[in-house]
């Protein structure tokens, strides 16, 4: 299954390390990964992939939530249907 | 791979923007449940519910994970109770009330937060059944929780039955007074409708009609704290891009709608009715249909040019959200229920908007006059009177209208009631001191309307 990273908030040393090594010890992998910074904020969008067998988006969305809650940044993982959808006809 | 912009838009409106599915509502017909005997009818109902729905709020709840998007709530509507209540051996209020009850069991058990079917339709004339369900619906709405009830009085097709008018301002009354240590919570719960649609998700109206299936999922879109953003970026431009603007972000939202819908039915093993468009406001601040009208020039909402404004908001909404559905439906527009929504509670407080005001604004809003609190002491024969001044609206101009009245006990005017979660904070505002009594008592039927020779 894929799905959508996004990391949004201040930008500080170690983001990328810490967000890469959660998905990498939840057996998922990074397809694609663009960052910048948008209205001053550090924006990071990863495409991941993973079998949904091993893991689920929420298992996910838990595991980066928690790491995004000590690093005061905001974190998201959702099916990228959602974004498929809401902007393409 | 998505435009990061694109993903960042759509983040930052669920995040900051108050972008939600509003309902998942499962139909169940209850068809199959009639008999004469009232105990295997309870239980009918209870065990279908509870298996057609037993998966219900799981799903949602796991589609709100895996998609990222906040689904509020997850409801049941069923086949209109009166159908069954008709099919009973000497069928009497108790009878009623335990088949409410049954509801409201069923519904807990399964964990939606409301129910909706309590229903009876005598827009042309009363079954014996219909009319013991509404002399039930205050005991039944004063004895259960979650069972939300509605009665359709009048349509475009068969013209206002006036005797249902007449008795529901005495049901209305008397629901508020059964719960009058909660303000009249039970009114709150009771929809008076012309034209009501057989595939509402929303409540208090829900109700699965005659011509549905046996078991149907819709859902109801929201987001009006989206518009308000969107039409911020567009400050002092022409009509023209206002409603341009409506129209791309409500494109967006029913998308969102359309996707949950498909995913909730293919999960559930449902078919897929329809996804309704409606912009459905909270008391949250940033989630209210009164600041959009406000966003667009007027200082308070109810002031001159509010109708005008909600016209084109409405139509907007429908015209992006054909385009972004499959099937479109229920009642597909902007709801303005003055309790639920934070701009309207300011705007009636300071007096900017009247009962008179929202009349006119439910000619070209998507139901009616919904979740206003008057003065206990206001008659039943003046809110029956309210009641056929709506259904008129709704008759002539073929639009489905509703009254969701609540004649708070102990309070006059000016004063303010808290309904609490979703319902809100109603400010008591004030009726017409002039009597409509004789012109109430008359009943009969008004004849329904001629649909041509329109100058």
């Amino acid at each position: 299954m894929k799905a959508i990273v996004t990391v949004v908030g201040k930008d500080q040393k170690g983001i990328i390390a810490k967000v890469s090594n959660i998905l990498f010890e939840s057996s998922v992998n990074i397809v694609d990964i663009s960052q910048t910074i948008m209205q001053d904020m550090f924006t990071m969008i990863m495409m991941v992939e993973f079998d949904n067998n091993e893991v689920s988006v929420a298992d996910i969305d838990d595991r980066l939530s928690d790491a995004g809650k000590e690093m005061g940044l905001s974190i998201h993982v959702q099916r990228q249907e959602i974004f498929e959808s809401m902007h393409r006809i | 791979m998505i435009n990061p912009f694109e993903i960042i838009e759509t983040i930052n409106m669920i995040d900051n923007e108050n972008l939600d599915i509003r309902t998942i509502t499962m139909g169940i017909s209850l068809k199959s449940c009639a008999g004469p005997d009232i105990d295997k009818v309870c239980e009918n109902v209870y065990n279908k519910i509870t298996s057609y729905a037993k998966d219900l709020v799981k799903t949602g709840e796991d589609i709100e994970r895996q998609f990222g998007i906040p689904i509020i709530n997850k409801r049941i509507s069923v086949t209109p109770i009166a159908t069954l209540v008709d099919a009973l051996d000497n069928p009497d209020i108790d009878k009623c009330v335990r088949l409410a009850k049954t509801l409201d069991r069923a519904g807990k058990a399964v964990g939606v937060n409301f129910i909706g079917g309590f229903t009876a339709l005598v827009h042309k004339g009363f079954t014996k059944g219909e009319k013991i369900l509404i002399e039930s619906i205050p005991s039944a709405l004063a004895q259960t929780d979650i069972v939300c009830s509605s009665v359709n009085v009048g349509s475009t097709r068969a013209g206002i039955n006036m005797d249902a008018v007449a008795r529901m301002g005495e049901i209305v009354k008397e629901s508020a007074e059964l719960t009058k240590e909660q303000h009249g919570f039970a009114c709150a719960k009771l929809v008076v409708f012309c034209n009501a649609v057989e595939d509402n998700p929303f409540m208090a109206g829900a109700f699965l009609g005659e011509g549905e299936g046996e078991c149907v999922i819709n859902v109801g879109v929201s987001g009006p704290g989206v518009v308000k953003c969107a039409l911020e970026k567009v400050k002092g431009a022409d009509f023209g891009i206002v409603a341009e603007t409506v129209k791309k972000t409500a494109f967006k939202i029913t998308r969102m709608g359309q996707l949950v819908a498909q995913e909730a039915s293919k999960r559930l093993g449902v078919p897929f009715g329809i996804v309704d468009l409606s912009l459905a406001p909270t008391p949250a601040v940033g989630d209210s249909v009164a600041y959009i009208l406000e966003e667009m020039g007027l200082e308070k909402c109810g002031t001159h040019g509010t109708t005008a404004a909600l016209a084109l908001l409405n139509d907007a909404v429908k015209k992006g959200g054909v385009m972004a559905s499959g099937y479109v439906g229920g009642l597909s527009g902007a709801f303005i229920p003055v309790s639920e929504d934070a701009g309207m509670i300011k705007a009636a407080e300071c007096g900017a908007l009247s009962l008179e005001k929202l009349e006119a604004m439910t000619c070209v809003c998507s139901v009616g006059l919904d979740m206003i609190a008057v003065p206990g002491d206001t008659t039943a024969s003046t809110i029956s009177a309210i009641i056929a001044d709506e259904a008129a609206i709704g008759m002539i101009n073929q639009k489905t209208t509703a009254v969701r009245i609540i004649p708070a006990p102990g309070l006059k005017e000016g004063d303010s009631v808290e309904f609490g979660g979703l319902l809100g904070t109603g400010p008591v505002m004030k009726v017409s001191p002039y009597s409509s009594e004789e012109f109430i008592s008359r009943g009969g039927r008004i004849p329904a309307p001629i649909n041509s020779l329109k100058n």
